[in-house]
């Protein structure tokens, strides 16, 4: 325990503690006792601990700046949490803090040798040094990281279910919950609008909760009022991080019972703009000592949190809030040692001291002896949310801050202090002038008029220099070698000095930056501008942005019969699927010896009907479509206008004017999307409805030798034979007992095999009747892997694995498909370029001499140290006892019997031999048209 | 997220629709040079100005629509 625990005040008018819950919680190992309401830095601070982390360049020790979230010396980790803003979060029993950036102690930092060497390290340091040569980057690379800054993470994952999100449609968002933003929500309210209040600390109040007697009465006055209107809901502890088109707002909630954090998409009629204003730091030499603070941090210290800031302070001050903090001081019985005042021309020269300040030295040259130096220079409008909705502040040097312009667009206002000043019953009435104009939809007309602003001396830096960006170790000297290297503009010197680039975005940083290179250029901070600030607003966790996922799973009706019999689940885009069931191989032989079923539900069937079908079908597909019979099917390749291969499937006509599709299982959306395209955009002539069924019906694959023999026992009024219901032909029928089922007989697996595809609701039952009925038979359920592994052996190509997008009909083998005799087809040009100029690459059928060897997907085929090929499928094949592939070569190496050289990950290279055709198993197709 | 009035459902959230591209003609497949044709696929004009576009109401009405939109300030405009 720290000797300095005195710091601690008597209770306080406007203290957030509840002294009747003591706290324990640790900081670098040592216990440390605070009370509920303290946050983690008032705690630290009450117990006297003045450094809370090392600076992120030069590992100089700071300590409180702000006392806020904007705090940049103390950000700490909790337990697994990196980066948690120490000023701002609440203090829990238990919790485990350590400072970042600190190795190997927070007292004795080696790296601070970096402070030493610091005229190495000003702007563009290392963009100079260690660009070139470029081969030594990783090592670079390697070496920076470890200076870099930012806690440590578990990697524990499991973590994503404790983020929710959540969509909220109010009228009226009002973004700070000040005296500005309270009266701007209950003005809205009172007007009808649902409104929410979003603040960023764990209460309502803003700067009146530091305030005297008269703002602390004001403040439960409003606090009550809010609590009984109706139609406010306030946010705690939360943030609206960015505004997007159409006042789309993101809003991240902290403060929640059952999860860290809740992204909250907010569509708002309107924004209302209240987030005050932020005090500015000051630039003089040793302005990052700790000890070194803001009028606002003491103010906080004191008032919310009863903490005494020091012992001895010297306080530089340009304004009655700077002078409400000497009072502030001295009733909390800090010695004021010297109070300078900026509006009489008095001004700070430097801090002293090393790891802490020890005194100063005024402009006039005397030396005071204190712990603690607080400024209060001046403020700045975090107009960042304006930004983001499109306008660009302007600079008032009569207030020196930058403001909101007068013309914002339309739906988003500015209430309060960021619009100028005020007393607190100004400003709390100009926000009900402008939360009342908010919900009455005003646009730029019906909005009220900005407060007036107060003079204030325009100072930002003293005759010394010093840290312009805290966050980032940019000194004011680094923003002048910057200008006069060139990058002379408030954008450029953003870049190259990494100014404003920090976990505060700028918003203690920007106007520091600015003015400091409007001295160096000799240019007016208005020329300047700011640079522009995007969303986050604030700092916000990855896991609130990837949150919980609200996209839905599809399975398929059997899926209770996958589960219950061990399936290994596959993610398949939105569906998910059986993979196997334990052993693909054995479900492979299975299918080759007698017979399997396979769900395959998820495969892409789209009902077309009309007189105009054919007409789509020849122009979607490459093949030809005006003489398919009634009854009969069609295997159809879609290609893309690019002439790239983009669907494939079998298409069969089940009536005069009735059609089914079926699509692969991944392009079902696109082709019904593409087929709505065709029909929307360039034939809306053209009489074809199109209607999706592929979750009306459940889909099963019955395939082997013996599925003619299992469906005869399952099927009602459809004639089997081979005579009555030869291959690529459709029936409609009764099975299982399922009146309406539609019949298929195709061959993806090369075998003997008919595609059912029954009501979905009566999926499980059909399912179940199958392997009841089949059992003597042999027949078993196989998944997804056995039914690769079939397709592989019998050279059927899937869109997706084994092309890709720049694969073209010509390359996959596809050419006899395509009929160029057509007038028109979808890709028709490309196609027909294709075929004159001849393709490069070809699909073929690959053997590995070593048949034990499956080549990894996506190995390279080589010809010495040129890529002239790559394998799209490999699979051990069952039926051959030996491995089996489909690959990509050069047209020159497609020749049947040509040895290429296969490249594995691991570097071996084999030899594998080009087949004479696709299929490995059965090239003549005699078991698939049994 | 900026909205987009569709003349069927009423005005809804960008992320229902798909963006279908420029509205452009499709040349005659059968004389179209290679020039033409790869303009057609791959050349955009981008004006930062009006564009005259098709989206995709994927999640609503799932018809093509015509809309003129501003490419800097996302403004949405019927197709005159």
């Amino acid at each position: 325990m720290s000797p300095l625990a005195t710091h601690r005040l008597d209770p306080q008018p406007g203290e957030l503690l509840d002294r009747s819950r003591p706290l324990s919680f640790t900081f670098e190992g040592n216990p440390y006792t605070g009370f509920a309401g303290d946050s983690i830095a008032s705690a630290l601070a009450a117990a006297g601990v003045r450094v809370f982390s090392r600076s992120f360049k030069y590992h100089r020790p700071r300590g409180i700046l702000t006392a806020s979230h904007l705090d940049p010396g103390c950000t700490v980790q909790v337990g697994d949490e990196p980066n948690v803003r120490a000023a701002a979060r609440g203090l829990a029993e238990g919790m485990a803090v350590h400072a970042q950036n600190a190795w190997p102690s927070l007292r004795l930092d080696v790296r601070a040798a970096n402070g030493v060497v610091g005229r190495f390290l000003t702007a563009g340091f290392y963009y100079k040094t260690f660009m070139a040569p470029q081969r030594l980057w990783p090592a670079y690379e390697r070496v920076l990281g470890t200076f870099a800054p930012g806690g440590r993470m578990s990697g524990a994952v499991d973590t994503l279910a404790e983020y929710d999100q959540r969509y909220a449609h109010p009228d009226v968002v009002v973004a700070g919950g000040g005296p500005a933003g309270m009266g701007a929500a209950l003005a809205a309210a009172q007007a009808g609008a649902e409104v929410m209040l979003v603040e960023q600390e764990h209460e309502l109040g803003g700067h009146l909760r530091w305030g005297g007697p008269a703002e602390l009465v004001l403040l439960q006055d409003l606090r009550a009022a809010v609590a009984a209107a109706p139609g406010i809901e306030v946010l705690l502890d939360s943030v609206v991080v960015g505004r997007f088109d159409g006042n789309w707002l993101s809003i991240v909630q902290r403060d929640l019972p059952h999860v860290e954090e809740r992204l909250i998409k907010a569509r708002a009629a309107a924004l209302v703009v209240a987030p005050g204003l932020v005090e500015r730091p000051y630039v003089f030499a040793g302005n990052d000592l700790p000890g070194v603070m803001l009028g606002t941090a003491v103010r906080r210290l004191i008032n919310l949190y009863a903490v005494r800031p020091g012992t001895q302070a010297v306080v530089l001050t340009a304004n009655p809030e700077g002078d409400a903090g000497v009072a502030d001081l001295q009733r909390a019985g800090v010695e004021v040692a010297a109070v300078l005042d900026a509006r009489r021309g008095e001004d700070l020269r430097r801090a002293l001291g090393r790891g802490g300040v020890t005194g100063v030295e005024t402009a006039d040259g005397r030396r005071v002896a204190c712990d603690t130096v607080v400024t209060s220079i001046g403020w700045t409008a975090p107009t960042s949310l304006l930004n983001m909705a499109g306008d660009r502040p302007w600079y008032d040097p009569s207030a020196a801050r930058f403001r909101p312009s007068d013309d914002l667009p339309e739906g988003v206002l500015a209430a309060g202090g960021i619009s100028g000043d005020g007393t607190v019953e100004e400003l709390v009435e100009h926000g009900r002038s402008v939360g009342a104009a908010a919900a009455a939809g005003h646009g730029a007309a019906g909005r009220p008029a900005a407060l007036p602003v107060r003079a204030h001396p325009e100072r930002f830096r003293a005759s010394t220099h010093g840290i312009v960006d805290y966050s980032e170790d940019v000194s004011s000297k680094d923003i002048i070698a910057a200008a006069a290297e060139g990058y002379d503009s408030s954008e450029l010197v953003k870049r190259y000095t990494t100014a404003t680039m920090g976990p505060s975005q700028g918003k203690l940083e920007t106007v520091n930056t600015v003015a400091v290179l409007a001295e160096a250029t000799g240019r007016p901070i208005a020329d300047l501008g700011t640079t522009v600030w995007r969303p986050p607003y604030a700092p916000i966790s990855l896991g609130a942005l990837a949150g919980r996922v609200h996209e839905p799973v599809r399975h398929s009706p059997m899926q209770p019969w996958h589960e219950a019999h061990g399936a290994a689940q596959l993610i398949a885009g939105a569906w998910i699927r059986p993979d196997h069931y334990g052993d693909p191989q054995a479900e492979a032989r299975g299918v080759r010896e007698a017979v399997g079923i396979i769900d395959v539900t998820p495969l892409g069937k789209l009902d077309l009907r009309g007189p105009d079908v054919p007409k789509l079908l020849n122009l979607v597909y490459v093949n030809k479509w005006s003489k398919l019979a009634e009854g009969s099917v069609r295997y159809g390749v879609m290609c893309a206008e690019d002439g790239v291969v983009m669907d494939d499937g079998v298409t069969g006509r089940l009536g005069s004017e009735r059609y089914l599709m079926s699509t692969t299982s991944s392009g079902a959306a696109t082709v019904w999307e593409h087929l709505e395209n065709w029909l929307q955009t360039e034939h809306p002539d053209w009489q074809v409805h199109v209607t999706p069924l592929t979750t009306y019906y459940a889909s099963i694959n019955v395939a082997g030798p013996r599925s003619r023999e299992l469906l005869a026992r399952v099927t009602e009024g459809i004639d089997l034979s081979p005579e009555a219901f030869p291959y690529m032909r459709v029936r409609t029928g009764r099975i299982a007992g399922v009146d309406e089922c539609l019949m298929w007989r195709i061959g993806f697996t090369g075998e003997l095999s008919y595609e059912l595809h029954v009501p979905a609701s009566y999926g499980l039952q059909a399912w179940e009747a199958l392997l009841s009925v089949g059992a003597d038979l042999g027949c078993a359920a196989f998944g997804v892997e056995a039914q690769r592994i079939l397709r592989l052996e019998k050279g059927h190509l899937i869109v997706g694995q084994d092309t890709d997008g720049l694969t073209r009909a010509y390359d996959a083998a596809l050419g006899p498909m395509v009929k160029l005799d057509k007038d028109d087809f979808v890709g028709r040009p490309e196609l027909f370029w294709q075929e004159q100029l001849g393709e490069q690459t070809r699909l073929v059928a690959l053997q590995p001499v070593d048949g034990t060897i499956v080549p990894a997907e996506a190995s390279q085929i080589v010809r010495r140290n040129a890529i002239v090929g790559r394998i799209t499928s490999s699979r051990m094949s069952p039926t051959l006892g030996r491995s089996v592939c489909l690959g990509y070569v050069e047209v020159g190496l497609a020749e049947p019997g040509t040895v290429v050289t296969v490249l594995l990950p691991d570097g071996r290279r084999i030899a594998a031999a080009v087949q004479p055709q696709l299929a490995h198993v059965d090239p003549e197709g005699e078991r698939l048209r049994a | 997220m900026f909205q987009i009035p569709c003349p069927h459902c009423g005005l809804r959230n960008v992320a229902e629709f798909r963006h279908a591209g420029e509205r452009r003609p499709r040349p005659d497949p059968r004389t179209a040079t290679p020039e033409q044709w790869r303009s057609y696929l791959y050349t955009y004009d981008n004006h930062a100005d009006w564009t005259r576009e098709t989206w995709y109401h994927r999640l609503g009405c799932r018809r093509y629509i015509g809309v003129e939109r501003h490419t800097v300030t996302n403004e949405i405009r019927p197709v005159s």
